[in-house]
């Protein structure tokens, strides 16, 4: 087999992973634009937060210390205690319910009705405010975060293929480990809205806010239990990401490449989100590989976007995406 | 009444404004967003100095320094407010700690006769005083870090990179370019290949660039990273494998937390620097005494013999000589901005003087002139320990390839003197 086909199938492989990556971080996107039309500019930030939470719970941290110690004249910066990585993903669930609260109760509660452009500049304030609520509880060094996940070549994958190609594959633990925990969080967000009450009653307030309210549903316990989800969600693709680069700012840029999976999956679409990542990751890394030399490199970025242009000329409400039928 | 209203009313005035006599030293630092990890160490170890000088020793010839810090966040724009916000304070010198600001800024600096220090960093043909006469970059620049690291290469291959591979991994950005001219130019004169490998901002995915690496197997990697790239390129080397030892960061992507997140992966990872690491150092003590125990120290005091904290002491340190120089040149304590630019080029950095001022061994000596705005160009070589987390100089301070650099300076600032109708000086 030729060294290029070799090394194109290594690469194909990588841009699935990349893509399970990409998805992980769109699906946030998607539960809370399908269960209320919004589109939460804030999710990255959201996963920086849950990141820099469950760092700042494991290693003992005192939250908002430098305030405290400005205000009051201490020097106080740890509890002196670590907690076991488990624990502190269960209690940054908790901190990540709260905000969901504290979104709903002072922010979305308060512009029920209004136009979607007005809800998503309400979450472009509530990105800011996060980032800076962010820095303050836990300061803006970068953290190290490690949860137990392996990083590293699979060398069991790396002696296979060289006894079958003569050249050894590079797939990354983390990255089959992100594939399992996407998997696995995927079946669970399907089960949990096809067969739990909660999830049907999301399901009917994402059909027909009026139609859910007129049968009971509360929309407002609905609607945080979404952003608790996606603040699940988040904490997740935090973890993930997180462990790959440590846990800093940049964390919430990984909304960009979110982004064109959400244009190619379509905005409501579960299966959707875990396509499109996979067809954006494979696409932008064989484009990468084949064209990337020829053209200076770099080129994963923009192609994302193109790739997911050309699938909206065909599909603009993305592959998986509701039709948009509007009757006159 | 209404006099005693008056009087208020002014003292309030002038206890809002700086007093006359103070010596002030803008920072143009960025404690948020994206990159803060890098500028609360540098804004940190630069306030504190100036914080030292005045505790110390009664500010700089009897003149308090005084340092106004404005946030830029990195950004362009914000730091061209800042330094229009802050030039009328008496402004000594801009430390605008962003290739982008600098590029902005000087023709500003130039026209409101106030010099630049862009250490490490901005410009690299503002090192022709000729031209530019406003903008300093002392004591080295980019390019000189491209020579370094090849210099280094070339001490450990026995003089001889023909046939080496090296790639450069960097940041599709202008400062992430600015290495590739001179290493092209460097690869013609010692025979070694060059790969550019760009990698898109912020950096968080460069799966494919180390991929390509895999299967390219170069000999050397150098990098040119910042941020978030910087820590993603040096766990994604570990998980390659690639040799550390063989893996060399610009001085902007060789600090500690850099390295800390990819753990015991990353022990041996080399960057270049201007400046020595860790705080063994007699200042260190002064530092602790006046500063730090005496809670003055700028942020949390917890970034003290960090490399970039270093960094920013460095800066402040080198701000502070050109300052005392001004004031013997101009035989005034209360100097101006124009006289700090006459100080700046008449400095002259000795071991000698390294040692006077608690700092031995810290930095490379030099020379700053009309003509020569960049000083010597003297590069040294770190590397991580990941079980003391600590990085040390493993290579001193070396001369770098004034003959390759020298001719694309003169080639970049003579294109830039012609675009800009600049007169030369220093004739």
């Amino acid at each position: 087999m030729p060294d290029q086909l070799i090394f194109a199938m290594e690469v194909f492989l990588n841009g699935l992973m990349a893509g399970v990556l990409y998805a992980l971080v769109a699906l946030g996107f998607v539960l809370i634009y399908k269960a209320s039309g919004i589109f939460n500019y804030a999710q990255g930030v959201m996963a920086l937060f849950a990141a820099m939470t469950l760092v700042g719970i494991m290693n003992g941290q005192v939250p908002f210390a430098h305030l405290i110690n400005a205000t009051f004249g201490t020097h106080v910066y740890t509890f002196g205690w670590t907690v076991p990585a488990l624990l502190a993903i269960i209690l940054t669930m908790g901190v990540m319910v709260l905000l969901a609260w504290a979104v709903q109760r002072f922010v979305m509660r308060h512009l029920v009705g209004q136009e979607p452009i007005i809800l998503f500049m309400a979450t472009i304030g509530l990105a800011y405010f996060l980032e800076g609520v962010a820095d303050l509880m836990w300061g803006s060094e970068i953290k190290t975060l490690d949860v137990g996940l392996p990083q590293g070549i699979n060398l069991w994958i790396d002696e296979t293929t060289y006894n079958v190609f003569g050249y050894g594959f590079f797939i990354d633990n983390l990255d089959i480990v992100a594939t399992i925990i996407a998997a696995l969080l995927v079946a669970a967000l399907v089960a949990f809205s096809q067969y739990t009450k909660q999830g049907r009653a999301m399901r009917a307030v994402a059909d027909d806010h009026q139609a859910a309210l007129s049968v009971g549903i509360s929309l407002n316990f609905i609607w945080i239990m979404v952003w608790s989800v996606a603040g699940f969600v988040a904490l997740v693709a935090g973890i993930v990401w997180g462990t790959k680069s440590g846990v800093q700012f940049s964390l919430s840029l990984i909304a960009l490449k979110a982004l064109p999976v959400l244009m190619l999956g379509g905005f409501t679409s579960i299966p959707g989100a875990i396509v499109g990542g996979l067809i954006i990751g494979v696409g932008e890394k064989l484009f990468e590989f084949a064209v990337g030399p020829l053209v200076g490199g770099a080129t994963e970025n923009w192609f994302a976007y193109v790739l997911a242009l050309i699938f909206l000329v065909f599909r603009p409400q993305g592959l998986f995406g509701e039709k948009i039928i509007e009757r006159v | 009444m209404n006099k005693k209203l008056a009087t208020l009313a002014l003292g309030a005035l002038m206890a809002a404004g700086p007093a006359m006599a103070d010596l002030v030293f803008p920072s143009l630092s960025y404690r948020t967003g994206p990159y803060a990890a890098g500028g609360i160490p540098f804004a940190d170890g630069y306030a504190d100095y100036f914080t030292l000088l005045n505790e110390r020793d009664g500010g700089i010839g009897g003149v308090p320094a005084k340092v106004i810090e404005c946030e830029t966040g990195y950004n362009t724009e914000k730091g061209v407010e800042c330094y229009e916000s802050t030039k009328g304070e008496g402004a000594l010198v801009y430390q605008p700690l962003s290739t982008g600001i600098t590029y902005q800024l000087i023709p500003k600096t130039t026209a409101d006769d106030i010099p630049m220090h862009t250490m490490g960093y901005g410009r690299t043909s503002a090192k022709n005083g000729k031209v530019f006469s406003h903008t300093f970059n002392y004591p080295a620049n980019y390019w000189d870090g491209a020579s370094g690291a090849i210099n280094y290469l070339l001490e450990e291959n026995g003089g001889d990179l023909s046939g080496k591979k090296i790639a450069l991994v960097y940041h599709n950005s202008a400062y992430g370019k600015e290495p590739i001219r001179t290493l092209e130019e460097l690869s013609k004169k010692h025979g070694f290949e060059l790969v550019a490998l760009p990698v898109d901002h912020p950096g968080q995915e460069q799966k494919s660039q180390w991929l390509q690496i895999r299967r390219d197997r170069p000999d050397y990697v150098l990098m040119w990273g910042w941020g978030v790239m910087n820590q993603v390129a040096i766990q994604e080397a570990a998980n390659i494998r690639f040799p550390m030892e063989n893996f060399i960061g610009i001085w902007w992507s060789g600090a500690e937390h850099d390295v800390m997140p990819a753990g015991a992966a990353a022990d041996g990872y080399k960057a270049l620097t201007f400046h020595n690491v860790g705080s063994d150092y007699p200042l260190y003590d002064d530092l602790k005494k006046y500063v730090v125990d005496a809670g003055k120290a700028a942020g949390a005091g917890d970034q003290v013999g960090t490399v970039l904290y270093n960094r920013g002491l460095y800066a402040a340190m080198l701000a502070a000589e050109a300052a005392k120089k001004a004031q013997e040149i101009s035989g005034k304590a209360d100097i101006t901005g124009a006289d700090m630019r006459a100080g700046m080029e008449a400095l002259e950095i000795t071991e000698e003087k390294m040692a006077e001022l608690g700092l031995p061994n810290f930095g490379p000596a030099f020379t700053v002139t009309c003509e020569n705005h960049g000083g010597n160009g003297m590069v040294g070589v770190t590397q991580w320990d990941a079980d003391t987390k600590t990085w040390s100089l493993i290579s001193d301070f070396k001369p770098t390839d004034g003959e390759v650099i020298g001719a694309l300076i003169e080639e970049d600032s003579a294109a830039y003197a012609a675009e800009n109708n600049i007169e030369l000086r220093c004739n």
